[in-house]
């Protein structure tokens, strides 16, 4: 149980990263960008291509997946901004296409590590930690770089500009901001790392399949309310944006822990999607319900008071 | 400064809502002119703001401001010239950004934004300063989200944020509609004192009358996609409300003005 446990921790930092990918266009760009599982599949898959079909060192295949993901949120980009094309829909033709292109790269739809090396088997090497010890620490690690990176980058005037984007469209524009340029970058920046997402958990599953992006965005959104509501729960109810991006990858964590419980308690894996909308629909619902019932509770014919 | 020749404008070209918003316009600015215009719903004063800040792209015409021609510029590349505040006070603020984030954005107008930091420490010292002389207690209150503003005091904030780096044409677009009379008051007092102060050319779209005539040294009135009447300096000063109802009586052939212009 504890292996199972500290498993879905791993699990959680490793799809942290992706998680922060969504929370870039769901959360700061107001852009349900549904790109998301097709790029995370396509960051397992050229991770997987680049360490067994090219022999390639997995540091790079990593490299490899975050520039796989970017350029596909690229795409999603261009045909969003340039031809005009609704977020939604312009994701979801990104999507599809992925599900062919992501064959045409691994050649088969399921390809193993075998005795290659990972990032994770290289660190145990180099350690003599097991390599689930290996793989909760490197998680730690990676998770907290990604969110320093992304905590100074949108504080940058370009990060900034970002963040306005998704705020006020009208207003940065007026402020001299190429709110299409802005978007690309944020498309590309969200799948570039929901791509190496996608290549860590390929590394540290050891296997690339075609179909493990399917659900991601659902998983994505489902960790970062679970995470908002955590950030609630917290004295002082953080707002700051760096406690927002903790409260994302929290949020996985907590999210793969549900998971790994409720598998153990004898649940069929294939019925985890199905809860993971359930989750995503009532914490989405739930904050308005408690506003409603307020609002009741409050009203008064007045004279009383 | 800033120059409109044989503008024109068509929305929905083609369709059954086909509708000329501006009828070959020309319009020309002297330096620190502060044209305040009036007109009736629909008659293209929205238009003619949007089309000199780049929304739509023209249809005939050219727009030059300081020599330059920006008719073909797109809306974002004409900012770094321009100062906008919209009629929605919404609309001219990031509500979820606080009030020096914000000030930081306007502040880098049309500047090439690269890594460095967005909010610098320094710049707060000037935000205070600026944000004081509008006498609304927000110099206190840099951390704030935006969305906690009244909408005087976020329509107060952009206005400041459209001149913190000096435009060299200010954009007002029907700024105070929005407001209460008090605070549109407020508002208005403080686009003067700004407007004076930097010597800015405005143009200014209103639908209150006396404001049109008490403030700024010319007065255009447009009616269907044209200027029909044009007054500047003494002429201007001179003028009286009857006057301008009048005149507006006289080009809608007898109707009267809206009741809108009529109540203000
Ligand atoms: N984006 C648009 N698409 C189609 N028609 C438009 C558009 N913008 C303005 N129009 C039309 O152009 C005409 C002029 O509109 P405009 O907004 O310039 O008027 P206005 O003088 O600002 O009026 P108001 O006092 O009501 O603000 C109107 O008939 C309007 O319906
Ligand atoms: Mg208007």
């Amino acid at each position: 149980m504890l292996t199972a446990l500290s498993g879905a921790v791993s699990q959680g930092l490793l799809w942290g990263v992706a998680v922060l990918g969504v929370f870039i266009t769901y959360k700061l760009l107001d852009i349900p960008d549904l790109t998301a599982d097709g790029s995370l599949a396509l960051g397992g898959c050229v991770c997987a291509a680049v360490i067994v079909n090219m022999g390639m060192d997995p540091m790079f295949a990593l490299l490899c997946s975050f520039a796989a993901g970017a350029v596909a949120g690229g795409v999603t980009g261009l045909l969003h901004t340039r031809f005009e094309i609704p977020a939604i829909l312009a994701g979801i033709l990104t999507m599809t296409s992925l599900w062919s292109i992501n064959l045409r790269i691994m050649g088969k739809s399921n390809v193993p590590l075998l005795k290659c090396d990972t990032i994770f088997s290289r660190l145990s090497d180099l350690t003599g930690l097991s390599q689930s010890t290996v793989t909760l620490l490197a998680g730690v690690v990676i998770a907290g770089v990604t969110i320093a990176i992304m905590y100074w980058f949108f504080g940058t005037e370009i990060g900034s500009a970002l963040r306005a984007t998704g705020n006020n469209e009208q207003m940065i524009r007026a402020l001299g901001v190429n709110t299409k340029t802005t978007k690309l970058i944020a498309l590309m920046l969200s799948n570039g790392l929901i791509g190496l997402a996608g290549g860590l958990i390929c590394q540290s599953q050891k296997y690339a399949d075609i179909g493990m992006g399917t659900g991601a965005i659902v998983i994505g959104l489902a960790a970062i309310v679970i995470g908002e509501v955590l950030g609630q729960l917290m004295p002082g109810k953080l707002r700051s944006f760096s406690s927002r991006l903790i409260s994302a990858v929290a949020g996985s964590i907590v999210y793969f822990l549900i998971r790994a419980v409720v598998l153990q308690m004898g649940m069929d894996a294939n019925d985890m999607k199905v809860l993971s909308a359930i989750i995503v629909a009532l914490a989405l619902a739930i904050p308005v319900g408690m506003r409603r019932s307020r609002q009741r509770r409050e009203y008064t014919k007045g004279g009383e008071a | 400064m800033l120059t409109l020749s044989h503008v024109s404008k068509t929305f929905n070209r083609g369709t059954i809502n086909e509708h000329m918003a501006l009828d070959d316009v020309s319009l020309h600015l002297e330096p620190g002119d502060f044209t305040t215009v009036i007109g009736g719903n629909g008659a293209g004063k929205s238009t003619l703001l949007n089309m000199v800040a780049g929304v739509y792209p023209l249809d005939h015409g050219t727009i030059t401001l300081d020599g330059t021609d920006i008719s073909r510029l797109p809306e974002h590349a004409r900012a770094r010239y321009l100062g906008r505040v919209f009629q929605d006070p919404m609309l001219g603020t990031a509500a979820d950004m606080q009030i020096d984030e914000n000030l930081a954005l306007a502040n880098r107008r049309g500047r090439r934004r690269g890594l460095t930091w967005g909010l610098p420490k320094g710049e707060d010292e000037e935000y205070v300063s600026r944000l004081a002389e509008l006498g609304l207690g927000l110099e206190n209150r840099l951390g704030d989200k935006v969305g906690l503003l009244s909408g005087g005091q976020r329509q107060a904030l952009t206005l400041l944020m459209a001149t913190l780096t000096e435009p060299k044409l200010l954009l007002l677009d029907e700024h105070t509609a929005a407001l209460d009379p008090k605070t549109a008051a407020k508002v208005l007092e403080l686009t003067d004192k700004i407007v004076d102060e930097h010597h800015l050319t405005t143009i200014m779209v209103t639908h209150n009358m006396n404001d049109a005539i008490h403030l700024g040294n010319r007065l255009i009135m447009m009616h269907e996609g044209n200027v029909i009447y044009d007054v500047r300096d003494e002429e201007k000063a001179a003028l009286t409300v009857g006057d301008l109802l009048q005149k507006f009586e006289e080009v809608s052939g007898g109707e009267l003005a809206n009741d809108r212009m009529l109540l203000s």
